[in-house]
């Protein structure tokens, strides 16, 4: 046996890379010089052929007649499927079975797929696609939530969500308004379109690759379209170009339907979407009508509220359900509402489904519930952020969410006093409606807004992860977990934090990619819970190793467990030190596993799905934004001009990374309220689906002065990994801040009261819109 | 040329885009797809060139969109791709570099595609301010980044110091500038290009007296200059074109010359080499050019297709329309001179003959007292598509009467269209609060536009009078802050 004894000052230095670091992403050398490899960039195997899906035009209609001879003609087809030519299940619902892969008798949505056609080019497959002759019988469609509502047209029950008396604290109220707050959907628009490809196997079997938030979701969804068990069925996914939430139920379409290819055919097919179809097939955020009837005192405490939320679920129902449960738990954001109702109906439209995006129904919520406490501030003459601190969750009391979970770690006083000595916000404020006095055509406004969000999947099960680590005799690691990489650096993460617990350089370690035959079972990334679940399920994993490595020198060495201490790419065996590759060497001789699973399951959450009360959150996450913008009331154009952030991320397990996933969830939260309008025509065709009409932002709508802070000293009160907080989803939030500070400078044009009735997106007509109605010429 | 060797490629298919090439081809899938209409820039590559207006024999190198980039028009130009700048193993680039350095990639998708929008600008040497980084970065989108860590490596580049170990071929080499310009010099005979696959043409002709010939031989031909159009017909709308006249070889169509009073533009000039000129003749257009498309757009686009084209919300017509520009066109040996709104009859209807083409752009030189604007609406700021856009040509007496005036418009109507009557109203009248009212009544009475994606009917006419009201505005009481799009930048 073999020591060494290493130089003190060695010894003592951290290992690269550990939990806490700013590291650069792992990819970021290959992101930068065209290596990083996704799917598209795969060598493509031996006789791949390349898909195309064929749509409906139609937004609603019977399917009279498929004609699709003129597609088998096209030079270059292979094969052409249609439902008839699945083999066992014709959906890929994850939820609900009301997703076909390929429209049978009905068509629901125009861009609906009705059939795919595979060919020797990309180019083949799409021009064929583009000859079906298609035979309809047009019924009416419902293309928006109202009339949905109006029909009674939901893809699920209504839900109610109550506490307190609302009626009677309603009736009582010294003052009461009542209004509609209207916010858009939103596209993902991940740069790395939908894209997959299935490889035939032995048996039958199936190996895909597929650009997912959930390969497991792909593994179920294929094994059950082909009549396979799980077993029999293996995904991967390296890395996605993006996500956003839009890669999480919609590739099992696009896999789907490139599995029942090569079951057709016996050849490798990809499929992988232009960018019109891309936007055009698949869902997109729900855009939100949400009614309310508000009262409230003297100084803006609300007394009683009263929400009725109507939600564009499309035409099934998806994620749906989940996504409008959080609208309605995020009804309250940072506040407390003593009596309050909340009515949710997901309607049912015949547009494309709508799925999950970033925030996941919490935006919509948060977005009423602001809209509503700026109402009330303008109605009342008062700055609104004295009518937000007014209704703060408080805390000792006044504590409780409308279902039932008490907010523990009340960060919101904190953050908001800070970032409003921070950003200026008073001297600010008075400055700007001296300026705007002065100033005819141009308007500014500022706003602050605070975010809380629940951390947890409300869908208890999910909650749960996976991890699969291997030391190789050499100390050279491979980590694999159920988590995905979509660009938000989890996998940066989770090895920093095997590096954390195993005491070794972060460049020992092996990220790889996802894989459905490595960590079962794994629940989507998603929830922003990819790095909560994951860390731990991997720090799981290399503690069973490290306990192991610890049994094995404390036998060896003839010292006690607690005298071994692993710290920086070396052991402390007692008095002598090790280097960890020694030990692993030795351990591996002495007959030691060296490889391990680790497991997750977040503690304390329980929520009972029927009363939708209880903990559904595991904690909160915090932050706060303020915007100040300019608009011009001749044009309605507009312009971010300053934004300061106070965000809370725990103990960061990367600032460099977190910092990213702030300015980007902001930034994305600023283009769904101001630039991205997803505009339907009457006959339900979407007409913004494509960068050429879908504008999100560029460069230059980051506003010139950007300021971004994490929380300091604030540890996650909750024993999460690293004591961090999950940061994926909470920051997009805080671009309500820059809507509100819109509705801040259209107030301006009239007498700074109420009037100011600003849709989302802020586009220049909505403000031109609200600019005439605020001064009372329409 | 590509990665320092000379390629020949045969038999090329007239509409094969660049990004085919690269990713299908040659196998190169460091450039992405992510739009395939020039709006996204995950495609971005450098198209490296002889700069003919350039003493001091330098390269030129300018951004595009590889997928709507003709692989037919790199003939005799050099491809820079991503993995041009550092191939495996070895050291980065410094505008990779620092974006590495800055935590400026989260997926990575767009990342290639930034990374050539900063080498281009990193080639014109200088440390550039916030806005040359926003416009150099105006044709690429990320997602996930919310872009700060971007333009801070854009900013700190030039300071990341280049490695050594570049090949000589590489475009930092120092040599590789000389070596490639004598390379290049060295293709060029003269002489028209002209390939085909299967029965399937892209013809380069020289000179506009082969161009003439070429097209008044083929009047169905589709004649290609900057492609950021052409390109989508392809990739959008899976058009197959049979033959393909590309002008943008035409060394005569490719000249800005300065008369006594006029600028001639010839009609194969990009806007990014038109841009200079015609700002210092009229400053106040400035925001229009930045705002016109994008910078790989404007690197490839050319003023002669923007006005062939005559799409009713191209931004280059309402204010050469104001100015009183003029158009030569020709066909065969004949040249024609028409007022440039006179070209346009109705919706894609304009008054070209088969086999005439747009020769030249002659705009008039401003002249004492002329007051010029063009406004933009869109719902972004950057490479949008106008909802409305205005051309403002308006000329006072001492007496602040309004001597002369010609208001054009974009998206207001089928076509790029002046709005004469209420031009007319204005005419010799004062131009005071009281006049520009009754001419905005006029004015949101004078068109029915249309209501789409971009705007509804009624946004487009008051934001139409409005913007003569802002007009008004900025030449009678200049202290106004009306600028919304340069506000605290």
């Amino acid at each position: 046996m073999s020591t060494t004894s290493r130089d003190k000052s060695t010894a003592e230095d951290a290992v690269h890379g550990a939990a806490g670091t700013p590291l650069a992403h792992d990819s970021a050398a290959l992101h930068v010089s065209g290596g990083a490899i996704y799917t598209d960039d795969l060598p493509e195997p031996r006789g791949l052929l390349h898909a195309a899906f064929g749509v409906s035009e139609r937004a609603h209609a019977q399917l009279v007649d498929i004609d699709l001879s003129e597609v088998q003609r096209y030079p270059g087809v292979v094969a052409v499927v249609t439902a008839a030519d699945v083999p066992a299940s014709n959906n890929y619902g994850a939820v609900l079975p009301d997703d076909p892969i390929f429209a049978t008798d009905v068509v629901q949505y125009i861009g609906q797929p009705i059939f795919a056609v595979a060919a020797t080019t990309v180019d083949a497959a799409r021009k064929a696609a583009l000859r079906a002759i298609i035979t309809y019988e047009d019924l009416p469609p419902v293309l928006d939530p109202e009339t949905a509502l109006e029909q009674q047209s939901f893809v699920l029950p209504s839900r109610h969500l109550a506490r307190g008396d609302t009626d009677t604290a309603l009736a009582n109220s010294v003052h009461r308004l009542q209004g509609t707050a209207r916010v858009g959907g939103q596209d993902q628009f991940y740069l790395e379109g939908q894209i997959s490809i299935a490889i035939p196997r032995e048996y039958g079997d199936l190996f895909l690759y597929s650009s997912t938030q959930h390969p497991g979701e792909i593994q179920h969804a294929v094994a059950k379209t082909l009549g396979l068990t799980d077993k029999d069925v293996v995904v991967e996914c390296r890395r996605m170009g993006g996500a956003f939430g839009g890669k999480e139920s919609q590739p099992a379409l696009i896999a789907c339907a490139a599995a029942v290819l090569t079951h057709k055919t016996g050849k490798p097919v990809k499929l992988r979407l232009d960018r019109d179809s891309d936007m055009i097939i698949t869902g997109k955020r729900h855009d939100f009508v949400s009614h309310y009837d508000v009262g409230f005192d003297d100084d803006g405490r609300i007394t009683g509220i009263r929400f009725e939320h109507l939600s564009r679920c499309g035409m099934s129902a998806d994620l749906s359900g989940a996504i409008n449960d959080r609208a309605m738990f995020h009804s309250d954001n940072a506040y407390f509402l003593e009596h309050v109702s909340i009515d949710s109906h997901r309607c049912k439209t015949n547009t494309v489904s709508n799925t999950a995006f970033r925030g996941f129904g919490g935006p919509q919520g948060m977005f009423a519930i602001e809209y509503v406490i700026d109402e009330i501030a303008r109605h009342l003459g008062k700055d609104p952020l004295a009518v937000r601190r007014a209704n703060f969750y408080g805390k000792d009391n006044r504590n409780t969410t409308p279902y039932g979970q008490t907010v523990e770690d009340n960060l919101i006083h904190r953050i908001v006093d800070d970032l409003a000595d921070d950003a200026d916000y008073a001297r600010r404020r008075d400055e700007i409606r001296a300026w705007n006095a002065s100033s005819p055509i141009l308007k500014r406004g500022i706003a602050l807004t605070p975010v809380k969000f629940g951390i947890s999947f409300t869908a208890t099960h999910l909650n749960q992860a996976g991890a699969l680590l291997h030391v190789y005799a050499d100390g050279s690691i491979h980590l694999n977990h159920g988590g995905t990489e979509m660009g938000q650096g989890l996998f940066t993460k989770v090895a920093q934090v095997v590096a954390d617990t195993l005491q070794v350089d972060i460049n020992r370690i092996k990220i790889t990619a996802s894989d459905t035959s490595k960590v079962p079972n794994a629940s989507a990334t998603a929830a922003s819970s990819g790095s909560d679940l994951n860390g731990m399920a991997a720090r799981n994993a290399a503690l069973k190793i490290r306990t192991r490595l610890t049994e094995f020198a404390a036998h060896a060495y003839d010292v006690a467990q607690h005298d071994i201490q692993f710290t920086a790419n070396q052991v402390k065996v007692g008095g002598d030190t090790l280097s960890f590759d020694d030990l692993v060497r030795e351990a591996y001789m002495a007959r030691v596993s060296l490889s391990a699973t680790g497991f997750y399951k977040t503690p304390k959450i329980n929520y009972d799905k029927d009363s939708l009360s209880g903990r559904p959150f595991y904690y909160f996450a915090y932050g706060a934004a303020v915007a100040e913008v300019v608009i011009d009331t001749l044009t309605g154009e507009m312009r971010a001009t300053r934004a300061d952030i106070l965000h809370d991320c725990g103990n960061s397990l990367n600032p460099a990374i977190d910092l990213g996933q702030i300015e980007g969830g902001f930034v994305q939260g600023m283009g769904w309220l101001t630039a991205e309008e997803l505009w339907w025509d009457d006959s339900g065709r979407l007409r913004t689906h494509a960068p050429a009409t879908y504008k999100i932002p560029t460069s230059s709508d980051v506003p010139a002065e950007f300021n971004v802070r994490m929380l300091q000293a604030a540890p996650n009160h909750e024993p999460t990994i690293h004591r961090s907080k999950a940061v994926g989803e909470p920051p997009l939030m805080l671009a309500i801040s820059v809507y509100q500070a819109v509705k801040d400078a259209v107030a301006s044009c009239g007498d700074n009261a109420s009037g100011a009735e600003l849709t989302a997106p802020t586009t220049p007509e909505a403000i031109l819109t609200a600019v005439n109605a605020a001064r009372g010429h329409v | 040329m590509h990665d320092g060797a000379l390629v020949t490629l045969n038999d090329v298919d007239p509409t094969r885009t660049v990004l085919q090439y690269l990713r299908e081809d040659i196998n190169q899938t460091g450039t992405k797809e992510g739009c395939a209409e020039g709006d996204c820039g995950a495609c971005m590559v450098v198209i490296a060139e002889p700069d003919d207006n350039d003493d001091s024999r330098q390269l030129r190198y300018r951004a595009v969109n590889a997928c709507i980039q003709f692989v037919a028009t790199l003939d005799g130009k050099e491809l820079i791709t991503v993995e041009s700048l550092s191939q495996r193993h070895e050291p980065l680039h410094p505008a990779q570099q620092a974006m590495v350095d800055t935590h400026a990639s989260q997926c990575g998708f767009c990342t290639p595609g930034f990374v050539m929008s900063l080498f281009a600008l990193y080639k014109h040497g200088h440390k550039p301010a916030r806005n040359d980084i926003d416009d150099a970065l105006s044709g690429n989108l990320c997602r996930c980044t919310g872009y700060r860590p971007i333009v801070d490596a854009a900013t700190q580049m030039l300071a990341t110091p280049a490695k050594s170990t570049v090949r000589h071929w590489q475009p930092d080499s120092g040599t590789h500038d000389a070596a490639t310009l004598e390379q290049l010099r060295a293709l060029d005979d003269g002489s028209a290009l002209h390939t085909r696959a299967d029965e399937r043409h892209f013809v380069a002709p020289r000179t506009v007296a082969e161009l003439a010939r070429e097209y008044t031989a083929h009047p169905d031909a589709t004649l290609l200059a900057g492609g950021t159009d052409v390109g989508l017909w392809v990739t959008k709308q899976y058009r197959e074109l049979e033959r393909v006249i590309y002008v943008g070889n035409v060394a005569e169509l490719n000249i800005i010359t300065r008369t006594a009073t006029s600028l001639d533009i010839g009609a194969a000039v990009t806007f990014s080499d038109l841009a200079p000129t015609l700002l210092s003749l009229y400053p106040t257009l400035t925001d229009l050019i930045r705002r016109w498309a994008s910078t790989p757009v404007r690197n490839a686009a050319t003023l002669g297709g923007n006005i062939a084209n005559g799409s009713p919300i191209g931004d280059s017509m309402p204010a050469l329309i104001a100015l009183g520009t003029t158009l030569t066109l020709q066909c065969g040996e004949n040249t024609r001179t028409l007022a440039l709104e006179a070209l346009y009859h109705d919706y894609q209807v304009n008054d070209l003959q088969p086999g005439e083409f747009v020769a030249h752009i002659h705009v008039p030189l401003p002249t004492d007292g002329l007051h010029v604007r063009s406004y933009k609406l869109s719902k972004r700021f950057d490479q949008d598509i106008s909802a409305v856009c205005a051309g403002f040509a308006i000329q006072l007496d001492t007496n602040s009467h309004v001597r002369e005036c010609r208001l054009a418009f974009g998206g207001v109507a089928g076509i790029p269209i002046r709005a004469t009557r209420c031009e007319s109203l204005l005419q010799g009248q004062p131009f005071d609060e009281a006049h520009v009212r009754r001419a905005m009544q006029c004015l949101r009475d004078e068109f029915t536009p249309l209501t789409d994606m971009r705007a509804s009917a009624d946004y487009r006419r008051t934001s139409a009078a409005n913007l003569l009201y802002r007009l008004f505005i900025e030449i009678t009481q200049p202290e106004v802050a009306t600028d919304v799009y340069n506000f605290a930048r």
